[in-house]
């Protein structure tokens, strides 16, 4: 039997149903995981995505593009291909894609994981025979600890600046991790926190949602002469080390990330404090999520792809690395790999 | 331990030197004196012999997680440290014994044990290390497999720790550099000796800190004062060393601190002719036909512990005073240079040395002709001169590179010291060799690249370097090598201007390698703050 998914130049493509999933060129029709710049691009003539994730969507796509919300585990026909889209447990709207053709099940992970979020539904577990995963984190190093107990230190970095007489730059990125930090720290404070020019949209998208967060403002918002002393601000990535941040002086910068729990890249990109907190599945997870779905066949994709083969072919389950536009970044290029995590994290302003 | 790894966390998580200070000295007044002895010791960049190979500790690890070698493998590749790869995958153990905080016992102890199972039964070490790494939590972990692999580095400088101690103890700093000068066995009396604000006994080795000189403004040497309040002398190309003779033996040390006694049997002949109680500062040069010879061939003499006849006909060292900082067991380096000049002058007369000579120049006009005879003296011989040193007349012998009492107004070329960060394997000939460097210099405890170089070294260098570089790595990126900061290179280019698009903020026009500077500790490489200042130039 031909696989139901395959990787084209466009990006993975369902030949049975003639529709691509997160196509990064133009395509006819594309469903769309979730609202990250690498997974949504426009051009597209049409769209399908989750119903929870519509006006991030629309915000990275295009307010004029046509896509076609589908509620969590709405079954939809593409010719012979019956496709649902589950939740991932990534973003606000994040979802699996379920493809079931002659009694075959592919499940497409899209990125996912399975820590507690409170910005977002749950991963789901989908049986399938054939899994592809993403594998950004996809090395026995990388364990996640709790979110709440990374939420509590970010709190006591905070509180340390503040007690300093410093303002607390947190870099992360705008979709997502910025908003999953403004909920987590709903725990220790009801202070307001400060957002980038990048940010102020997609939180208040957020909140349209439903999504409990601490109070917000703009940067931009603030008098000429703000005292930013023990403020917390959240900016993305690429704000740090730019003309942007003079203003804040004297501050100290944290980064969350995932990548901030090895050492190595925390001190390569000379932030005073890294938070290993991922919206991707650390490798417990990812192993933990293999066996669940049942797959017999497992294609990770993006990111450390070989050492979750090699684990894959260790436990008996045929595996092999699938080739996406992903790859073409350098695997063992820290930098690269680091800006990687989400590429939307770059917005100008 | 607990302490000393949360000491290692906090010097971690900042980039602030103010705060590292601070750091290390509520470490230093809080840690019982036994503990902080040691945690001194790694702070000045000491380290313990390695006690277990890699390759087992690799096999442990893969037995106490159940990760098959090759995970193992992919886990160490991606992470670039070993120590930090295991208490990553042991943290990563679901079923991990509940960390005990109180369990770990005090550093002094922890580094007994280590040194314990150095030759022990490889069951016996493995047993031990097993029940260690079960019930270390996370930073402990860390550091206690960073002292197994012999590789436990601090991310602050020796200079830093020792003004850290100064001011925790109410020492003076130079007197505390001083201190912890030479050979130096950690212990609790001897960290409270360090403490003491009343001198202890020293031994009869221990160096003065060096003078060191900053690089002279070239377009505007004379705002530094008038000519005729300084002493000139050629900056010789050569290796600063010291020169200590006591007690009826003597002790030559390398700017790096190293001792090279053994090496140059014709400075400890020479030695004997000097009288008790007295330590020189000069240049170990080679020596022939009554001139220095070029740097390359006292090359041949730095790596040689025992010298062979045709090596020392054909390298002939001497050692060329000057500068005296102890007569007659009495510390004469408060004097003012002109004092201690004569002095050296005098006893120079009566022993088999000859001081560098000091040149004859009022005026800047003059000065900056000698200059100008160095460079074509340094062009007709290869190297030998480097320009010209300016030391006050009336300067004390500071510690350190104390503003405004030493310059160095080196020949037109300009060069900087550089550390090396990351090496990258050349193409043609030089493939699989490590031949492309990516080079450093400090901001703060920083270092930040400025310059790539690919050639300068001879083949000869080039392999050793290869081979220095595979055995200290500290993570691979593709096709690229991060390196442990310990070399040197004296990097010369043609011009430098402001570049925004460089990290740095300045681009240096054709750099190259001018000189692998063995001689010289990674901490006293350029700052970016003395590259930047050559702008313009």
């Amino acid at each position: 039997m031909n696989d139901l998914v395959i990787p084209t130049g466009q990006g993975l493509y369902c030949p049975a149903g003639d529709f691509h999933i997160d196509p990064w060129r133009p395509v006819e029709r594309a469903v769309i995981t979730h609202g990250h710049a690498d997974h949504a691009r426009s051009g597209s003539k049409r769209y399908w995505g989750a119903a929870p994730g519509l006006s991030l969507l629309r915000e990275r796509i295009g307010y004029g593009a046509g896509i076609v919300p589908l509620a969590y585990g709405q079954r939809v026909e593409f010719g012979p291909v019956t496709v649902s889209l589950h939740p991932a447990g990534h973003v606000l709207g994040s979802a699996q894609v379920r493809l079931e053709h002659q009694g075959q099940v592919w499940v497409v992970s899209g990125d996912y994981k399975r820590d507690p979020d409170p910005t977002c539904t749950p991963f789901e577990v989908v049986p399938c025979d054939v899994f592809i995963t993403e594998a950004t984190f996809g090395l026995p190093v990388y364990r996640w600890q709790e979110p709440a107990e990374i939420a509590r230190e970010i709190h006591e970095w905070w509180q340390d600046c503040k007690a300093q007489g410093l303002c607390a730059i947190l870099h992360c990125y705008a979709l997502g991790k910025a908003q999953r930090v403004l909920a987590e720290l709903m725990r220790y404070t009801d202070e307001t926190v400060y957002l980038h020019g990048a940010m102020t949209k997609l939180v208040k998208l957020y909140r349209d949602a439903g999504v409990a967060m601490l109070p917000t403002d703009a940067i931009g918002n603030q008098p000429k002469f703000f005292d930013w002393k023990g403020r917390l601000l959240l900016a993305p990535p690429g704000a740090g080390g730019t003309p942007w941040m003079r203003r804040f002086k004297p501050y100290s910068t944290g980064f969350a990330s995932g990548w901030m729990r090895v050492r190595g890249s925390r001190r390569r990109q000379a932030y005073d404090r890294g938070f290993a907190l991922s919206d991707h599945a650390d490798w417990p997870s990812l192993l933990r999520t293999i066996t669940e779905t049942g797959a017999k066949r497992v294609l990770p994709t993006h990111g450390n792809t070989e050492a979750l083969v090699q684990w894959c072919r260790e436990q008996g389950i045929d595996a092999a690395p699938l080739k996406t536009e992903y790859e073409g970044e350098p695997q063992h290029d820290a930098a690269a790999v680091a800006d990687s995590e989400d590429p939307v994290a770059n917005p100008a302003g | 331990m607990r302490q000393f790894a949360a000491l290692y966390a906090q010097l971690d998580a900042t980039t602030s030197t103010s705060a590292k200070l601070a750091a290390m000295q509520r470490y230093f007044a809080d840690a019982p004196p036994a503990d902080a002895a040691w945690g001194l010791y790694f702070l000045l960049g000491h380290r313990l012999k390695r006690v277990i190979p890699p390759t087992r500790l690799r096999d442990w690890i893969s037995q106490l997680t159940g990760l098959s070698p090759a995970l193992v493998e992919d886990s160490y590749a991606h992470v670039g440290d070993l120590a930090e790869t295991v208490a990553l995958l042991l943290d990563a153990r679901l079923d991990r014994i509940a960390p005990d905080q109180a369990s770990a016992p005090p550093l002094h102890e922890c580094v007994a044990l280590l040194q314990s199972l150095a030759g022990a039964d490889p069951d016996l070490q493995r047993d031990t290390v097993f029940a260690w790494w079960q019930q270390l939590p996370f930073e402990q972990c860390f550091l206690f497999t960073k002292l197994l692999t012999g590789a436990l580095r601090v991310g602050v400088s020796a200079g830093l720790a020792a003004r850290a101690l100064a001011a925790q103890s109410g020492v003076d700093v130079a007197v505390m550099q001083h201190r912890l000068m030479g050979e130096w066995q950690p212990s609790a009396a001897a960290f409270t000796a360090l403490q003491a604000v009343a001198p202890a006994q020293q031994s009869p080795s221990q160096p003065y800190p060096f003078c060191l000189a900053q690089p002279l403004d070239d377009a505007a040497p004379d705002a530094v004062g008038p000519a005729d309040a300084f002493l000139a002398e050629w900056k010789w190309d050569g290796i600063r060393g010291q020169l200590i003779r006591r007690e009826g033996q003597y002790w030559l040390w390398s700017r790096g601190e190293e001792l090279l006694n053994g090496r140059f049997p014709e400075i400890e002949a020479a030695a004997a002719s000097l009288p008790d109680g007295c330590v020189l500062d000069g240049e170990v040069l080679v020596w022939k036909d009554g001139a220095v010879a070029p740097f390359a061939l006292l090359q041949t003499r730095i790596g040689r512990k025992a010298p062979g006849k045709k090596t020392l006909a054909d390298a002939p060292v001497i050692f060329m005073p000057y500068d005296l900082l102890e007569l007659d067991g009495v510390d004469v380096r408060a004097q003012p240079l002109q004092q201690r000049r004569s002095a050296l002058a005098a006893l120079c007369d009566r022993s088999a040395f000859t001081p560098s000579p000091t040149i004859d120049a009022h005026d800047w006009d003059a000065l900056r002709a000698q200059r100008e005879q160095a460079r074509q003296r340094e062009q007709a011989r290869q190297r030998g001169v480097e320009g010209l040193m300016l030391k006050r007349r009336d300067s004390v012998y500071g510690a350190g590179r104390k503003a405004g009492l030493w310059w160095k107004w080196k020949v037109d070329v300009l060069t900087i010291d550089c550390v090396l960060v990351y090496a990258q394997a050349g193409h043609g000939r030089r493939s699989n060799l490590y031949t492309d460097y990516t080079l450093a210099v400090w901001s703060g405890d920083a270092l930040v690249p400025v310059a790539k170089a690919y050639s300068g070294l001879t083949d000869t260098e080039l392999v050793a370097m290869d081979r220095w570089i595979r055995a200290h790595t500290l993570e691979k990126f593709g096709p690229v090598r991060s390196v442990e900061p310990l070399q040197v290179f004296e990097i010369a280019f043609e011009g430098i201007q402001a570049s925004p698009r460089h990290k740095a903020g300045v681009a240096l026009r054709f750099p190259r390698i001018a000189r692998w500077r063995q001689d010289k500790p990674a901490a006293e490489a350029d700052t970016l703050d003395n590259v930047r200042a050559l702008i313009g130039r």
